[in-house]
C-alpha cells in the first residue's frame, strides 16, 4: 500500500527490481570506488584545455582586447557568442529542477542533480566572457553598485548590461542554494555509510550534521517548492534579459521584440541538447541505465523538438518582419547578410538553420527518439546549431551597419579567442568530471520517494490495487 | 544539553510506519522523531506536526529585496545623482523592474535557505547524535522519548507488534555539538549532569 497511485499505463522511471538500499548501493557506487582509467584520461585532458584557456586569457589580460580580432564595427564576437551560448546552456537544468517540479514531472528526478550541476558549471563559464572582455579585468568590481571615491558615480541601472550582472549573479547564487540544498541529504547518506575517516570527515561536513529528520524533511520539501517557485520566473527572466542586451540596441536584427521568448525557447534546446551529451555518458559510464531510461530520454527529446520548433517559428518571423517592415537596413540584414547563401555568413546562417530547426524534427519519429546514438549525435548537432545562432545574431547584424564606410572586413578568431573558449570547455568538463566522480550524479533520496509508485516491480504489485483504496489509506493516515 | 532515554523502532516500509506512527499515538507515547531517508509526504500530518512557515519568511525576505531595490536605485538615480539620459525621467521605474526583480529573488532565496539552516541547526561541522545508520539510507527510524514511567521493555515489545524489525533502548544527547563524523568525541560528554 502506497499513498500515492500511478496508472500502469505510465512508463516505470526506475527499472529493474530495487528496494530502497538497492538504489543507495547503485548511485553511490562510482563515489565509493576508486576512479577507473577513463576517468583519469578524461580528467586529464579537461584540465589540459583548461590550462590552455588560462594561457589564453592570460596573453588576453596582458596584451589587452588586441589579442583577440574584434574590432571597431564587429565588437562583439566569439566571446559574447560564446557567453550566450553558455548562459542558454545552463537554462535546462534550472527548467528540469524547477518548472518540471511544478508541473509535478516525475521524470525530472533521475535526471536534476547533473542538470543542475550543468547549470552551475555553464554560468560559470559563461560569466567569464562579459568580465575578461572588459579588457582591464582588475576593475571588474565597478560593475557593482557601491559608494565609491569616483563622486560616487553609481552603475547605470537603466542598461541591460547592469542588469545582465543582476540576472546573471542571481542565477548564479539560486541555483548553487537551490543544488547545494538538494545535496544535504545525499551527502548524510554517503557519510553515514562511509568506510574510510577522510570520506566519513568530509562528507560529514558537507552534509552540515543532515539526520533525516521528519521536521527537517518537512522544512526542506518547502524550501525545495519556494525555490522552485523563484527560479522558475527566474529563469525566464536571465534569458530575457541577455536578449534584452541586443533587443534594446539600434542595431539591424536585434532591435525586434521577439528576442525574450525566442531566446528562452532557444536556450531551454541547447540546454537540453547539453544534458542529453552528458547524461548519455554518465549512464553508461557509471551504469545507471535503469534510472536515466530510454523514457527520459524520450522526454527530453520530445521537448528539444518542441523548442526547436519554435525557435524555427522565431527565424521565419524575422525573415518574414525583415521584408514586411520594407525598412531597407532590416531587410539587408536578415535577406542578404544572413539568408543568402553566398554573402560572406551566409554560411553560418544556413549551418544555424540546418542543426536547429531541421534536423531535429528527426524527434517527430519515436524510434528515433528512444535512440540513444541518435540522440547523442543529434544533441552534438544541436549544440553547434545554438552556437551558430548566436554567431549569426551577433556578427551578421554588426559587420555590416548603416554607414558602408565602416563595414568591416572577414571576421575570424585569433588563436587565443579559440583558446578561451576551449578554456571554458575546459573549465566546464573539469568541475563535471569531478562532480562525477565525488557527488551522487542522481539525487538518491528524490529516487527513493518515487521509487514506490513509478519503480518497475512495484507497478507490477500496484497493479490490483484500486485507485481508490490508495487514495481511501492516504486519508486514513497521512492526513 | 540534556540526554535523555529513548526507545527506538526501525521499520522498513512507510505502509506499515504510517499504521504504527497512528499506534503510538493513540497509545499516548511521546514520539521524539521519526528519521527517514527520504521526505515521506504526508508523515508529518500523522505525526501531527504543524505546517512550517518557512515560505512565510521566504515571502518577507523577498518584499524587503523589492524595497531596497526601489528605495537604492531611486534614491541613486534621482536624489544621489540624478543622470540625464536623452532627457528622460530621472525615476524611470519600468527600466528597473528587471533589477527589482532579481533582488527580490535574491533576496527571497539567500534569506530562506539561511532561515532553513538556523531553524534545522545544519552547518558545516555540526553534530548530531544518530539513532540509526541505516536512516538516511532504507529505514524508517523511529524514536520515542521515555519518561520514569514508561516500561522499556513493554515499549518495545509494542513497536514490534506494530511492525518493526530492529527494536532498540538508547540514552543520546538531544541537541547538537560542534564535531566531526570520523571523530567520536563529544566535548561536554565528561560533564557531570547539573539537576535543574
Amino acid at each position: 500500500m502506497h499513498l500515492k497511485y500511478e496508472s500502469q499505463l505510465r512508463e516505470p522511471l526506475v527499472n529493474g527490481n530495487k528496494d530502497y538500499h538497492q538504489v543507495t548501493e547503485d548511485i553511490l557506487r562510482p563515489i565509493e570506488a576508486k576512479p577507473t582509467k577513463l576517468w583519469y584520461l578524461g580528467f586529464y585532458i579537461a584540465v589540459g584545455l583548461l590550462m590552455f584557456g588560462v594561457y589564453s586569457v592570460y596573453r588576453e589580460v596582458t596584451y589587452g582586447i588586441g589579442q583577440w580580432n574584434l574590432n571597431k564595427t564587429i565588437g562583439w564576437g566569439w566571446d559574447i557568442t560564446n557567453f550566450v551560448w553558455w548562459v542558454g546552456i545552463g537554462h535546462a537544468g534550472t527548467l528540469i529542477s524547477a518548472v518540471l517540479l511544478l508541473f509535478r514531472q516525475g521524470w525530472r528526478t533521475g535526471v536534476n542533480r547533473a542538470a543542475e550541476a550543468m547549470t552551475i558549471f555553464a554560468v560559470m563559464c559563461a560569466g567569464q566572457f562579459p568580465i575578461f572582455h572588459m579588457g582591464r579585468v582588475w576593475m571588474a568590481f565597478f560593475v557593482m553598485p557601491y559608494p565609491n571615491s569616483r563622486g560616487p558615480l553609481w552603475v547605470n541601472f537603466n542598461s541591460p548590461l547592469l542588469w545582465d550582472v543582476f540576472a546573471i549573479s542571481t542565477y548564479f547564487t539560486v541555483s548553487l542554494l537551490f543544488w547545494y540544498s538538494g545535496l544535504l541529504p545525499d551527502f548524510a547518506t554517503i557519510r553515514d555509510r562511509a568506510k574510510t575517516k577522510l570520506r566519513q570527515k568530509l562528507y560529514g561536513t558537507a552534509a552540515f550534521g543532515w539526520t533525516g529528520s521528519t521536521k527537517h524533511w518537512q522544512r526542506h520539501e518547502s524550501l525545495s517548492l519556494v525555490l522552485a517557485g523563484l527560479s522558475t520566473p527566474l529563469v525566464l527572466s536571465v534569458h530575457t534579459i541577455v536578449s534584452f542586451d541586443f533587443a534594446t540596441s539600434v542595431i539591424p536584427g536585434w532591435h525586434t521584440t521577439i528576442f525574450p521568448p525566442y531566446f528562452v525557447a532557444g536556450a531551454i534546446f541547447s540546454g537540453f541538447a547539453m544534458v542529453q551529451s552528458l547524461l548519455l555518458i554518465v549512464r553508461k559510464v557509471f551504469d545507471l541505465e535503469d534510472y536515466i531510461t530510454l523514457g527520459h530520454i524520450e522526454a527530453m527529446n520530445k521537448v528539444i523538438v518542441l523548442t526547436g520548433s519554435v525557435v524555427g517559428i522565431a527565424y521565419l518571423t524575422e525573415l518574414f518582419m525583415g521584408w514586411y517592415s520594407q525598412n531597407k537596413y532590416e531587410g539587408y540584414t536578415f535577406w542578404y547578410s544572413r539568408a543568402y547563401l553566398f554573402s560572406p555568413y551566409g554560411w553560418s546562417y544556413w549551418g544555424m538553420m540546418a542543426c536547429n530547426v531541421i534536423s531535429p524534427q528527426i524527434f517527430w519519429f519515436r524510434k528515433m527518439r528512444r535512440n540513444v546514438y541518435v540522440t547523442f549525435f543529434m544533441s552534438i548537432i544541436v549544440n553547434i546549431g545554438m552556437w551558430f545562432e548566436r554567431f549569426v545574431i551577433i556578427v551578421t547584424s554588426l559587420y555590416r551597419d548603416y554607414l558602408p564606410s565602416s563595414w568591416s572586413v572577414y571576421y575570424s578568431p585569433t588563436t587565443w579567442e579559440i583558446g578561451f573558449y576551449l578554456g571554458t570547455f575546459g573549465l566546464f568538463f573539469t568541475c563535471f568530471f569531478l562532480f562525477a566522480k565525488y557527488f551522487p550524479v542522481i539525487a538518491v533520496a528524490e529516487i527513493k520517494y518515487v521509487l514506490k509508485t513509478t519503480g518497475d516491480n512495484y507497478k507490477e504489485k500496484m497493479s490490483p490495487v484500486e485507485v481508490l483504496a490508495t487514495v481511501e489509506f492516504a486519508h486514513e493516515y497521512a492526513h | 544539553m540534556a540526554k535523555k532515554k529513548f526507545v527506538v523502532g526501525c521499520f522498513d516500509d512507510e505502509a506499515v510506519l504510517f499504521p504504527a506512527v497512528k499506534k503510538v499515538r493513540t497509545a499516548g507515547y511521546k514520539l521524539h522523531d521519526i528519521y527517514t531517508p527520504f521526505a515521506v509526504h504526508g508523515l508529518d500530518h500523522s505525526m501531527g506536526l504543524r505546517e512550517t512557515s518557512l515560505h512565510t519568511a521566504g515571502f518577507i525576505y523577498g518584499i524587503t529585496g523589492t524595497t531596497t531595490a526601489l528605495s537604492c536605485i531611486s534614491w541613486i538615480l534621482t536624489k544621489d545623482w540624478p543622470l540625464n539620459i536623452g532627457g528622460k525621467p530621472h525615476f524611470a521605474l519600468p527600466a528597473w523592474i528587471p533589477i527589482t526583480f532579481e533582488l527580490t529573488v535574491m533576496f527571497a532565496a539567500v534569506g530562506m535557505v539561511i532561515t532553513f539552516c538556523y531553524l534545522c541547526q545544519l552547518a558545516p561541522f555540526v553534530k548530531k547524535h544518530h539513532f540509526h545508520a541505516r536512516a538516511t539510507d532504507d529505514l524508517f527510524v523511529m524514536v520515542i522519548e521515555c519518561t520514569d514511567k514508561t516500561n522499556t521493555d513493554d515499549l518495545k515489545a509494542f513497536l514490534t507488534n506494530s511492525g518493526a524489525v530492529e527494536t532498540d533502548l538508547q540514552i543520546a544527547e538531544t541537541d547538537w555539538w560542534v564535531g566531526r563524523y570520523d571523530n567520536d568525541e563529544v566535548p561536554f560528554e565528561n560533564k557531570k549532569e547539573i539537576a535543574a
